[in-house]
Order: structure tokens, then sequence, then C-alpha cells
């Protein structure tokens, strides 16, 4: 036996609240009791590796002998003895632990670009990404390109920002190149913060340093000696291997004065935010990082004419600076030779809701909707019908069954009334309710609004009233034009981009919903049973066989009836939880 | 110079000003509740939204600086629906008791809601309710009144220099605090009372005192020093019930803690009216000629029995640069003696 064997264990967020680091010690453990190095003999390493997407099915374990891959899901720590044993000292792979079919159809329809290196390489080493041609780009750009060709390639390519709005990233480099001043700034935006989305914080994880290479390409391209990453302080694990990979980058001269002999200087700094939402907003970023009060201010000037501390200012996302090594190593015409006419490359997704295969992907742009929901995330959940996907976050809006057809591209999911975003995807099924949906997500943007403009301020706790009173059967009649009334004038007079798109959510959802925002306020129902205070539950007397059931279950006592004799629920003290309902086998509880 | 059409009326301004400022220039009305020609513009209250053409979205027009050949709509169907709409939101977060209030007939907030003819209130909902009263001595804060426009906060922040206060928590419960929710605690420049559009910050002393409607305005200099800042004096039922500066002025309306709340000893029965003189221990009103005859009398006895250095004179602050030349000169040059001095000499 003389092999090279490689074991890598998903040490991402995901795979880490799974157990990744139990299961990597217990690895380590196996790997170096007496007996193993003797049996496997040659070279016998571990990597801990970034999110590879499947987060469901964590903790996902490669083992590589000899350029043959298995991985394994779920893997526990007790699982690992056997691995060692039977694969790596065995050669025979444990069939019954591996990745099933579907594993594969995940990712057949990906194409991977900033999630490339993600799940293969050890985000907190540099020479395991150096050794998947890591930093090559910046050598590239340094020794054979100038600034002007460099954002020339940015811009045949088409990259466009992937915070959300999809700015041509070259127009931007471009005004930054040609604005004059002592000093000027890049700024990576890693304020992720819609609900459910996980994309930077993967990238920022999973791969550090693409991140990084990006930043110095972009400083090249456009001037700035000084980089600042705003990164949220709730990513603890993305920060920390933020700070490791700036400091292993500039002890390899990646980073610093004289950046590889070329003359470029250019630092990082890394700032944390203190967790509000609009502080990805640039303006309100900008003042963050200046140690204001996150708010943001009325453009023009924009930051890229008068931006932190007064000077020119570029901010680009995470996603967006993590696809620029891989542009200029591979070249424009490679790039936008995927996705569309105006919408170039791929775009990151997190994957969640009522979907079998929740996760992060990538996906070449202008891929069809219902792709992404039954070919990579395998339908939706528990054999119920899809109802809508929610895209963009709470600044987005919903995309109704019927429209599944939708191609994923700014273009496509502007005209349908929702946005790409940043790229959440929150798949809703049949026991969805709409109007909840849309008051989720307005209590989200209400209680992050800054505070600073009246629209916004005050609009969107009004919109959230009247949202809420409709759940609650107090909806009046008028109220659904009154939502929109106020919602038009909350999206053209907020200042920023959150109270612009805040009312989104109503908007979208009343177009494609309407009839449900109707038998709320006019029939107090609630169609998809979800709205407690429009709900009961009785038992249907003919259907019930007294078998107590219900009763043992009942929290809260509301269930009375003799044995072998059809119950009753007290509607006085039923708190409308619908144990009764999952627990009936006979049929026998009636919810509406 | 610019040359633009605001509403279709062919203006001139300077290069660089905003198109709030053009439009103040020419006579055009923009409502807003946030903006003031002395402080950085804000864009917060939105209410100077104004198209113009060429532009995706409306603007506000205190913070779009002006650009030759600008086409500018400053009212239309559209501008005006928002801008009702925006006063009528601030009106749901309001309490109702204009009746009741100082700032009634003086209130920026009031002459909107006049003026959009909001009577009923489409978002009637929840309001802030705050029980905390400040205890400090000089101002009545009432943030139940505030509609956040940030005024006093740059107003502390960029005139005063101080800082005293900001914006403390997040959207509907945005609050106006000095630090940790505190009681204010700062010079009591009162800057801040000056500035707020609404009854939210008043000055202590003159709540319930009369309205603005009420007061017969006085203009004069303030007397506490040498500055020479313009106060204007709100006189109700013969009592000074207010001070106040207007922004014309050479203060531009900033002034003091003592110039805009020390005014009570105006109408202390205490306060000297006339000279006094001691006679026979007691002291008796006198006219100024009687006054200056004595003190001249006492002084040319000192000077001639003990020499010039046995007299000494002491200044004051607040007297002017002009009075404190002249008191200088007649004890150097009239007494003959160097022994001169003043309060403000470190």
């Amino acid at each position: 036996m003389n092999k090279d064997v490689s074991i890598k264990v998903c040490m991402g967020t995901g795979g880490i609240a799974a157990g990744g680091v139990e299961v990597m010690s217990t690895f380590e453990k196996a790997l170096a009791s007496v007996g193993i190095k003797a049996a496997v003999q040659k070279n016998c390493s571990m990597h801990k590796v970034g999110c590879r997407g499947f987060c469901a099915r964590d903790v996902l374990v490669d083992v590589i002998i000899d350029g043959t891959k298995s991985t394994y899901q779920y893997i526990k720590p007790d699982m690992v003895e056997r691995i060692v044993q039977e694969h790596v000292v065995g050669g025979a792979p444990i069939g019954d632990w591996l990745v099933t079919d579907d594993y594969h159809t995940f990712h057949d329809k990906q194409v991977k670009v900033v999630l490339s290196d993600c799940g293969e390489v050890d985000p907190e080493d540099i020479d395991s990404y150096l050794g998947r041609g890591g930093y090559e780009a910046v050598k590239k750009v340094l020794t054979t390109m100038t600034p002007q060709e460099t954002i020339d390639v940015i811009k045949a390519s088409g990259l466009r920002g992937r915070g959300g709005a999809g700015f041509p990233t070259a127009v931007k480099w471009d005004m930054a190149i040609k604005a004059t001043g002592p000093k000027k700034y890049l700024i990576c935006n890693a304020d992720e913060g819609d609900p459910g989305a996980f994309m930077d914080r993967s990238v920022v994880e999973g791969n550090p340093h693409a991140v990084i290479e990006g930043m110095i390409i972009g400083a090249y391209a456009i001037g700035a000696p000084h980089g600042y990453v705003y990164i949220r302080a709730e990513y603890p694990l993305a920060v920390e291997r933020l700070h490791l990979a700036i400091k292993q980058a500039k002890e390899r001269g990646y980073l610093g004065k004289n950046i590889l002999g070329k003359g470029l200087d250019f630092m990082i700094k890394v700032k944390l935010g203190a967790g509000a939402f609009v502080c990805g907003e640039e303006t309100a970023l900008i003042a963050s990082i200046e140690g204001k009060r996150g708010q943001p201010k009325a453009k023009p000037p924009f930051p890229v004419q008068k931006g932190l501390w007064g000077y020119p200012t570029i901010i680009n996302n995470v996603e967006t600076l993590a696809n620029v090594p891989y542009i200029i190593r591979k070249g424009a015409s490679w790039y936008a030779a995927m996705g569309t006419e105006k919408s170039k490359g791929t775009k990151v997704f997190a994957l969640t809701g009522k979907i079998l295969n929740s996760g992060l992907i990538e996906v070449p742009m202008g891929i069809p909707l219902k792709e992404v929901i039954y070919d990579i995330g395998g339908g939706i959940e528990n054999g119920k019908k899809l109802k809508a996907v929610q895209t963009g976050g709470p600044s987005g809006g919903c995309i109704p069954a019927n429209m599944v057809d939708t191609t994923l591209d700014y273009e496509s999911l502007s005209k349908v009334g929702s946005i790409m975003g940043s790229g959440g995807m929150v798949v809703l099924d049949e026991t969805d309710c709409m109007v909840n949906v849309a008051k989720y997500f307005l209590q989200f943007t209400q209680s992050e609004s800054c505070g600073k403009c009246i629209p916004c301020r005050v609009g969107t706790k009004r919109l959230l009233e009247i949202l809420t009173r409709i759940t609650e059967g107090k909806g009046r009649e008028g109220d659904i034009e009154l939502l929109e009334s106020l919602a038009a004038d909350v999206k053209t007079s907020s200042l920023c981009g959150l109270g612009q798109s805040a009312p989104n959510p109503v908007l979208s959802t009343i177009r494609y919903y309407r009839d449900e925002y109707e038998a709320h306020i006019y029939e107090k129902r609630c169609p998809a049973g979800v709205c407690k205070d429009l709900l009961s539950y009785s038992i249907l007397e003919e259907f019930c066989k007294g078998c107590t059931a219900c009763t043992r279950v009942c929290p809260a006592g509301a269930i009375i009836g003799e044995k072998k004799k059809p119950h009753k629920i007290i509607q006085d003290i039923c708190i409308k939880c619908g144990a009764c309902f999952e627990t009936c086998k006979f049929k026998a509880i009636k919810k509406g | 110079m610019a040359n633009l059409t605001i509403n279709g009326k062919q203006i001139i301004v300077p290069d660089g000003v905003t198109i709030l400022d053009a439009a103040r220039r020419n006579d055009i009305y923009i409502p807003t509740l946030c903006d003031d020609p002395r402080l950085e513009p804000h864009g917060g209250c939105r209410l100077c939204l104004i198209q113009v053409k060429g532009m995706p979205r409306p603007v506000t027009a205190c913070t779009t600086p002006v650009t030759e050949g600008m086409e500018i709509e400053t009212t239309n169907e559209q501008i005006e629906r928002q801008r009702r709409t925006i006063v009528e939101l601030l009106l749901s977060d309001h309490p109702n008791d204009c009746m009741i209030c100082d700032k009634a007939g003086d209130c920026t907030l009031q002459e909107l809601a006049y003026f959009y003819d909001i009577r009923s209130n489409r978002f009637v909902g929840e309001r802030r309710q705050y029980t905390k009263k400040d205890q400090n001595p000089f101002i009545e804060r009432d943030m139940e009144k505030c509609i956040l426009c940030g005024k006093c906060v740059r107003v502390c922040d960029e005139i005063q220099g101080l800082g005293a206060i900001d914006v403390a928590g997040r959207g509907f419960t945005a609050k106006v605090s000095p630090a940790f929710e505190k009681d204010l605690n700062c010079e009591f420049c009162g800057q801040c009372v000056s500035i707020c559009p609404t009854g939210a910050l008043m000055g202590k002393q003159s709540v319930g005192k009369g309205r603005q409607k009420d007061v017969k305005e006085v203009e004069t200099v303030c007397t506490y020093c040498g500055c020479g800042c313009n106060v204007t004096l709100h006189v109700s039922r013969n009592e000074v019930v207010r001070v106040t500066s207007r922004p014309d002025t050479i203060n531009e309306g900033w002034l003091c803690v003592k110039g805009r709340f020390g005014y009570s000893f105006i109408n202390i029965p205490a306060r000297l009216t006339t000279p006094l003189i001691k006679k026979d221990g007691k002291f008796v009103p006198a006219s100024w000629d009687e006054a200056l005859d004595l003190i001249a009398e006492k002084l040319g006895a000192i000077k001639e029995k003990h020499g010039p250095d046995a007299i000494g004179g002491l200044s004051s602050a607040r007297c002017t640069n002009e009075e404190n030349y002249l008191f200088q000169k007649f004890i150097r040059a009239g007494i003959g003696t160097n022994n001169v001095d003043h309060c403000a000499r470190y």
C-alpha cells in the first residue's frame, strides 16, 4: 500500500453547527493513533474546508484516495472510526453512508465560479488557495496589464454588482479611476443582512483569499491604496478567517507596500458592523466606518465623488469581488459566455424555505426558476404544492407558482415585480399565507429602518399595522387600496434603498394574491390556515372515535369528552396550536 | 452662474447652490421641515422632493445642487400627493393637542397640516408615548412632539460644537436623546429650542406665558457681554416671556444661555434702576448727576491727598471694547495711574 489520502471536512458555519469540529478532531485522533499511519503509509492529510452548499446534508466529508473522491453525508463522530478502518485503511467506501443520487442532481445544474474553490480549499491556509491558482490573477494584472486594461476586461465580462442593484462593476471602477484626490478607498461590503441569506458569509468563510485577491485587483484598477472590509460582527467565523487570510496575504507580499515588487501599495482593514441592516446601504456603511450613526445620506454626492472621510470611494459586494480573480484568470469571454445578454456570469443563491434540498447554490444567470426549484432543490418538502418563491429578501417580491418559467436574471425578475437582490430565495408552499409573508418582511424592515426619513420611519410602521389588522381579522374595506397607495408613496419618497424597496413584498403579494387579502378582510378567513385569529378547530362528531389522542396532546386542556364518545373543543380555551389536528388519525378535527 | 428653469420660470443663480436655495432666492415656495440654510443639508423630511427633468426619481431640493440648464418642477399632482402623505404620517404619530400647545400659531407642522387640509387621518395607529420628563432647568423636551427632523442634533454638533444630543434607537422608536437617555446636561445655549419646528423643544420659563401671536416683539441688544448679540424680547402683558434672535442678525440668531434664558432679572423687584448713594448708613436713590458729582469729588480728593497711584480701576467683560478702551484711557490719562485691569484678564 502506498497511497495519497486526503480527507476534507466541511467546516463552514453549517458544517460546524452539524458537528464538524467533533468530526474533524475524531478523524485527527483516529489517524494519529498507532497503526493507521503505518497502515496507510504515505501522505495522509486532513483539511477543513468551507461550505460546499448542501448544508442540509452536513457534516459532509470527502475521502480522496489517489484522486478518487468519495463524499459522505450526515457524518457523526461515532461513524469516523469505521470510515477510517474500512475506507482509508481498507480501501472500500461504505456505500450506505455515501451521498445519494440527489446530491449529484443538486450539483448537476450548478455552475460554480465564485464557489468553485469553496469546499475545496482550506480557508485557513493560503497555500491551499495558491495550489489552485490563487493570486495568479494579481500577478497577471500587475505584470501584464494597465489599470485601464483591467477595467476593460471587467467591462467585457459584463460583471454587474452582486449586492442587489446590479450596477455594472466596470462603470463604477471607471468613475473611480477618473476621480482625483490625494486618497481613494475601496470597500468590500460584507454586511449581508437579508433574513435567510448566507451567500457572502459562505464565500468569506470558505474562500477569503478570493475576496482579498478581488480587492487587490480592484485597488490596482482604480488606484486606491486603502481598503476596508465592512463585515457583520454576527459572522465570527468569517471575521476570524478574514483576519487570518489578510495576515497570510501580507506575509506573502500580496498586501502591504510594493506588492510583488510591482510598486502597488494596498492594505486592508476590517471594520465590524454592529448589526444594523441599513448599514449595508453604502452611505450608511461609510458613516458607520467613520464612527457616526449608521444612517444614509442623500445622493449626490455619490461615494465615488465624496465617500469615506470625504475621499472618492468604491463599494463592491463580496460576491462581486470574488468573481474578479476568476474573470481575470480565465478571461472576459469565458465569463460573458455564461448568462443572458444583459446579465452575465453566475449568481449565488441561498435556497431556503419549504424546499427539499436547502443550501447554497450557484447557477448561471438566466436559468429558469423551475430548474432551481425542482432539479437543484429537489422539489417541495413533504409532497406539498409550490405556492410562490420569494427572491431578494425584504426588498424583493414573490413570484407565484404559475410563473416558475421566469428566468433568473436582473431584467426578468424586475419584470415580474421582484428583484435579484443579494441572492435570498425562500420557497413557499400551499401552507404559507401571503398576507402573513408580507407582514413578516415588513416587521423586518420596520425594525431595521434607521428612522431618518419620515416615509420609511412612520410609513412602514403604518403598512405593518394595516397588515397586522388584516391577519387578525380586523381588516376593513379599503385596506387593500390604502396599502397600495401608501406603499407607492413610501417607495417613491423614501431616502434610501431600504425604504424605497420595503413596500415591495406588500405590492407583489397584493399583485398576485389579492384574493387572499380579500378573503382575510371580507370573509374573515385565512385560506392557507395560518392566521390564528381567523382560525378555529372543531371536532366532527361523525368521525370522532373517542380515542382521546387529542386530549392527551392538547397543551391547553381544551378538549373534553368521554372515552369512545365524540369529543369537543372548548373554543375559549383553545390556543389554536394545531396539535390535535396533527394527531388525529381519523381526520375528525376540522380546521377553518 | 447657472441658468435654470423652475416651474417654467427662467432664473439665474450662483453655481453650487442647492435647488431649495435657488427657489428661495426667487420666492418659489418648497415646503420643508428639516432644512435650515445655516446647517448642512439633511434630506430627511422628504417634503422638498421635486422633479428634475431627466432624473428617474424625484430628488430632495435641499441636497441637490443646481446644474446648468436644469428644468425643475416643484409641484405637480404626484409631488403634492406624496407631501400630503408625509404630513399625514407625521400627524398620525403626533399628539393632537394644538389647542394647548405653546407653539400653536408658530409651528411648521401645524402650518403644513393647514395647507394640506388634513382633518381626518388615514393612518391612525400607535403613537409614541414617553412619560419621562427631563429635569434640566432650562429646556422643556416633549419627545412625543418631536418629528425627528434632526435640526437640534445638527445645530448642537455643527454650530455649538457640543454634540450633547443625538438620535438613539431605530425606526419608529428612534428618539433624540442625550447620552444614555439621561437628563439633558449641556451648556443650555438653547440653539436647539430656537430651531425646533414644532413644540418638542421649548424654554421652560416660557411655557404657558403666551403664544407667539399674543406677544409684542422688541428688538434690542443683549447686555450680558461685549459681543452685542441682537435679541428680540417677546413681551406679553408687560412681561418679557421669551428671548429669541433673528437669523438675519449679526449673530445669525445664535445666543448663549445667558442671552436666551437669563432674562428673569428684568422683572425682579430688587433690580437697581437708579444709582444709590449711602447716606447715614443707608442707600438712598439718587440721580446720575448726583452720583457722578460725588464720584468726581471723592476721586479728586484722594488723588490730591495720596497721589494717583492710590486709585485703581477695574472694568468688566459686560462692557464693549469701546467702553473698556475709554475706561482705561480715563484711568491712565484722566487719573494718571496704570492701576487698571479687567475681569476677563488672566
